[in-house]
């Protein structure tokens, strides 16, 4: 039988096109015109050619800030992802447990950003917040405004809270949808806990966790308003990461041409690495 | 459109991605691609050889922007190559 090929369907894709092209495409070209400019506004510009790329590419702050991001993106990932697994699989399976703990999971997720940043902000203090009153009471030296360790690892411990939720709920719905057989199959050939995790859940859990690595990379390395609200980017430059240079750099110092410049290569980077993950992961599949 | 702040060679770079685009869109309608594997280490379609070729030339321009004193004609000529090779033998 011939199967005739219909290409219509694409016709319903035009509005989101329209859609995207409105509120990204036009923007992003936008940001490119200004990136090869000196500009106040529309009015008052000169073309200046790559020179703003020069210079922000030989920018110490951004290479400490990028290096700053790439530590903190590989830091949140190395927790959230093995840590949200592990909650995925203590998790209730039906019932009224299982709904509870998806509500509290969910808690987390719901709150904003400024508003997380506030709360550790607080949390965190020695005087009056609970964690960090209580760590300077059991003797340990605590205080993220002053301390870099302290700063980071703080920052850390706010994006492990807020987020790893995220990736359990990601993965307990992947585990949900592995069919019992798989299970009964593994009870027949007495498969340990351990197999059954490296053979059957993983596997199955593959395209979750490229979607939960993803958006976890995508956003922990645009992170912006929970440190910014927490540390202030300090101590120093201490949690300074691209978004807070970049912002520094446009709304701050309102330069915007060095600005739309370093957007572009932060742009880059992230197309690239999530490009790198997508097919390292995908790619296995297709040998598998 | 002025509030976007065009220039001729914005412009330029943006219809000849375009151009790129509209005619690999005909190419695929007319021949549609089917995934090899070349000297890529991943089996690709002719879009995803634009998408590396593309990308690697961006990467091209910042490496010789940023790195060295070279015109960026330079950079420009390079990625000409890469994105050839990719296409050709990618």
């Amino acid at each position: 039988m011939n199967k005739v090929p219909n290409n219509h369907a694409w016709w319903l894709v035009l509005p989101v096109f329209a859609l995207v092209a409105f509120s990204a495409i036009l923007p992003m070209m936008t940001v490119v015109n200004y990136s090869v400019q000196d500009i106040f506004d529309p009015s008052t510009r000169f073309f200046v050619g790559a020179d703003w790329y020069r210079q922000v590419l030989q920018d110490p702050r951004l290479h400490d800030s990028l290096l700053r991001q790439f530590v903190f993106s590989a830091c949140v990932l190395a927790i959230e992802i093995p840590l949200g697994i592990a909650v995925a699989l203590c998790m209730p399976t039906r019932g009224r447990w299982a709904s509870l703990c998806l509500i509290v999971l969910a808690i987390p997720l719901l709150i904003p950003w400024n508003v997380v940043g506030t709360i550790w902000q607080i949390f965190g203090r020695a005087d009056i917040g609970l964690l960090g009153w209580t760590l300077n009471a059991a003797g340990v030296s605590y205080n993220y405004a002053s301390n870099t360790l302290d700063a980071w690892v703080t920052v850390l411990v706010m994006d492990v809270w807020h987020w790893t939720s995220l990736v359990a709920l990601l993965c307990y719905s992947g585990l949900r949808a592995i069919p019992d057989v798989y299970y009964q199959a593994a009870r027949i050939d007495r498969a340990s806990n351990w197999a059954v995790f490296r053979y059957i859940q993983l596997p199955k859990l593959k395209s979750v966790l490229l979607i939960a690595v993803m958006l976890r990379f995508m956003d922990s390395f645009m992170i912006y308003t929970e440190p910014f609200v927490l540390t202030g980017g300090g101590p120093g430059n201490a949690t300074t990461f691209l978004s807070q240079t970049l912002t520094k750099m446009a709304v701050g110092q309102f330069d915007l041409g060095p600005a739309a410049a370093f957007s572009l290569i932060y742009f880059l980077i992230i197309l690239l690495v999530s490009w790198l993950f997508y097919t390292a992961m995908t790619h296995n599949d297709q040998t598998r | 459109m002025s509030w976007m702040a065009w220039t001729t060679p914005t412009a330029l770079f943006f219809t000849f991605i375009a151009v790129l685009l509209a005619g690999m869109t005909a190419w695929e309608l007319r021949a549609p691609s089917v995934p090899r594997r070349g000297l890529l280490p991943i089996a690709t379609t002719r879009g995803d050889r634009l998408f590396i070729g593309l990308l690697g030339s961006a990467y091209w321009h910042l490496m010789v922007i940023g790195l060295t004193d070279w015109s960026i004609w330079t950079a420009t000529a390079l990625s000409v190559v890469w994105l050839s090779a990719v296409m050709r033998w990618g």
